[in-house]
Parts: structure tokens; sequence; C-alpha cells
């Protein structure tokens, strides 16, 4: 029988009172939210907060809303909110291609996106969507907000930039002309972490790639990101060629470990070919093609 | 502290320390016992309840976050005393072997046909993609979410 052990609990009423109450208990208190990664690691002893600060109530931050050529994304929103979310479909097929294969359909009721990034699990999915998009998080803290790039949010494993009395609130990704973009993942069952996994987003203009992000989960891409790939492809046309030399520079420049998910070189293989895959249907979509399902998900 | 919730239409209020789990506080607490309690770590979906509108796994939820919502359990499911569509299909198509799995895989059952009343089998194989059952190999419960959508009308 695994329960977590005994923590008192505060229950946040606004996202200053969640802010007042971190300050109060200092780094000793955990934020709330979904619970589906804290809780299993309280149960394991790997967490003991003293305090947990919950959130669940802070509707405020549930949403997902065009601002100008921003989406933006609130931090409580369920995965399952943003899979049936038209609009982030619409603009970035990339989230609702992770979304799809992000743990299994009852988790994503109840886990959070926000949630999800403050974990900074090196295999979590999100993370390298981000990455890929470019996207910018917002922090608040009581003295005001600020907002860092996906990119510099995590910090390492399990670490990321925000403080001891900061909330992650908000995500925001650029929506820009000639964009596309998806994700792909191998995982040995339903619902499991990735063995790899790599998400891509392409921008065209004039023929050529204008801009290129590609992330990878699960691979040991530092910072979730390919960058090296990505400056092959920048100013390069949008060729089977170049898309499979892309690949392969990401493949050279990731550093998987091996563990019970599979072998490094193994690992290493799927980071190069998960990178292509995606590359294709980001190029695809960037270009007004139909991409089918099939070819833009999960394969198991 | 004080909880306070509606479970299958009765409201309920308790003293419970905060870490008590809702699988644990339904079973333990409330005396539902046909949530199951399995694998503790949120894969195997045998203690799947409704927390308001959709399923969790209340392995996986603190009690004390169930605080002022609405929980339907499979006790819930019946409704005044005529079996559920869902319970019947899964009757009619041996839907169940040991049982363990079927509470909570007609309760995701349930809410897949609420929203889509008329799905496709991979509609019902994604739905209770996040459970497992080691007797049926789903083929049968999957005929037995199709029956209910078939035979069953609303819920």
């Amino acid at each position: 029988m695994q329960v977590p052990a005994q923590v008192e609990y505060e229950r946040a009423t606004s996202v200053e009172h969640a802010l007042t109450l971190l300050a109060r208990y200092g780094p000793e208190a955990r934020i709330l939210a979904g619970g589906h990664s804290l809780i299993p690691m309280m149960k394991l002893r790997l967490a003991q907060p003293e305090v947990l600060i919950d959130i669940n109530g802070l509707t405020t931050l549930c949403y997902i809303n065009l601002s100008g050529a921003q989406l933006h994304i609130g931090t409580l929103t369920r995965h399952a909110e943003l899979l049936a979310s038209r609009i982030a479909g619409e603009h970035f097929a990339i989230l609702h291609d992770a979304e799809r294969v992000i743990a299994d359909p009852i988790v994503r009721n109840w886990g959070t996106v926000g949630g999800s990034l403050c974990q900074a699990d090196p295999s979590e999915d999100l993370s390298a969507a981000f990455a890929a998009m470019k996207g910018t998080m917002v922090i608040q803290g009581l003295t005001g907000t600020r907002e860092v790039s996906a990119r510099e949010f995590h910090t390492g494993p399990y670490e990321t930039v925000v403080g001891p009395a900061e909330l992650l609130t908000e995500i925001r990704l650029p929506i820009r002309a000639g964009g596309g973009s998806g994700y792909q993942k191998v995982s040995r069952r339903a619902g499991d972490w990735p063995v790899g996994a790599a998400g891509a987003a392409i921008w065209l203009a004039d023929g050529l790639v204008a801009d290129a992000g590609i992330g990878l989960a699960a691979l040991g891409a530092t910072h979730f990101v390919a960058a090296e790939a990505e400056e092959y492809l920048r100013g390069r046309p949008a060729t089977e060629e170049n898309l499979q030399r892309a690949g392969e520079i990401a493949a050279a420049n990731c550093h998987p470990v091996s563990d019970q998910r599979g072998p490094a070189d193994y690992k290493r293989h799927l980071a190069g070919e998960l990178t292509t895959r995606v590359l294709r249907v980001a190029v695809g979509r960037a270009r007004g093609e139909t991409v089918p399902r099939s070819a833009s998900c999960d394969s198991r | 502290m004080r909880l306070t919730l509606t479970v299958n239409g009765s409201e309920y209020t308790r003293d419970i320390e905060p870490r008590l789990l809702l699988i644990h506080f339904l079973r333990d607490d409330l005396g539902l016992t046909g949530s199951h309690w399995g694998c503790d770590t949120s894969n195997c979906g045998a203690c799947v309840v409704w927390l308001d509108e959709t399923p969790v796994k209340s392995c996986t939820v603190l009690a004390v976050m169930a605080d002022g919502r609405r929980v339907r359990t499979v006790e819930g499911l019946a409704r005044d005393g005529e079996l559920d569509p869902v319970q019947r299909g899964f009757t009619e198509c041996h839907g169940l072997q040991c049982g363990f799995c079927t509470p909570g895989m007609m309760l995701t059952a349930r809410w897949l046909l609420d929203r889509n009343p008329d799905p496709t089998e991979a509609d019902v194989r994604e739905a209770i993609s996040g459970q497992v059952c080691r007797c049926t190999g789903y083929e049968n419960i999957v005929r037995a979410v199709l029956w209910a959508a078939r035979e069953g009308g609303a819920g």
C-alpha cells in the first residue's frame, strides 16, 4: 500500500493567495495541480513536501485563447482540454499530436499542462513540443511577472527556473505565417512514457525553410532542443534529402542513455528517424497538405 | 480537515487527513467498495470514478481535492433500480471474468457514451486505453460497450 506521508494542506483562492502561501511556507511547500506526477512521487517519498498548496480552484488559470498573433494557454488547463481545443489544433497541430499520446484519456482529464512542464521530467512530451514551437513561459511572483523562453525554462532533470515563491501561469506560442508542425512518439505500450519522441515546427518562405524548431523528449537533448539540426535547415529548401540530413544531425547531437525503455544506440536511431518523419509532417502541413492522422501520431 | 462532497447524489461530511487518497476515502470511510484499489500508480484504472463530469483515477487524487465536488462511483450507475445500459452490456456480452477492472471500465464507458453515443470500436479502445484487464483480452469489454451504444439507448 502506497500512501503519502503526513502533509499540511492549503487551498489557494487566487494566484496572489497561492504566491503568498508559497512565500510563507518556503521551499518545503509544493503546488498541487492535477497531482498526477506529485502524488505518485509523494507515495514513493521521492517528494516529501510539508505543505501542499492546492491551486485547482484557480479557474482563472484555465483558458486557451488567441491574443494578437499568439496562442495563450493557462497553466491549469487540463491535458484533455488542450486536446479538445479547436483553436489550439488549428494553429498548432503539434499540440494535438502530442496530447493524443500523453498518458491516457483518464489521466489527461485531471493532469495539467503547467504541472507537466514544472515536473520537468526529461521524457515529458509538452516540454519538447513547446521548445519546438519556441514558446514563452510567463512566471508570476509577488512583485510581478517575468517571461522566460521555453528553451531556458528547464535547468535540468526535474528542475526549472521557477523560484520558490513563483508560479508558472501561462504559456505563449507565437503564430507565424507559413508554419506547420507535428509530433511523433515511440512508446512500449499505450499510455507509457516515450522511448523517444520528436516534435517539429517549420516555417516556409519563398520555398525555403525560414525557420525550424525541433524538440526531442527522452533523448538527452540539451533543453529538449536539436539546435544543430535546426541550424542546418534554416535557409535550405525543405527537400527529402535535407530532412534526412537534419535527422542525422539531430541523432548525432543528442545524448540518450540506456535504461529499461531501450539501449542508447536504439534511442539515437529513433532520434534520427523520428526527427525526419516529423519534419516531413510539419513541412506537409506548412504547405497546406492534409497529413493523415496515422502519419502524424504514434504508430504503436 | 473537514471535507464535504456529494457521492452518488448524497452529501457527506467527514474529518479526514489531507494525505488520504480519494479511493481509500470512498472504500474505507464511506464503505463504497465497488471502486477497486489496484496498482496505486495511476496505470491500471481499477479505481476510476467520476469527479464532477469526468472520470479520474482516484488512487492519484487526494480526497480533499474532491471537497465541494460531485463523485460518481459504480454504485451510482444504476438509476431507479434500472441497470445502466453499460451494465446490461457487460452482462449480455460477458464483459468480465474476475470483475476487478469492471467498475472502472463501466464508468469510463458511460462517460464515452455520454459524449459519443455512436462510437467506433477504435473509439472504445482509445477510451479504455488507460485501464488494464487481465482476463478478457478486452474483446468482450469492447463488445459490451458497443452493445450498450447499440441497444441501450441513452444512459
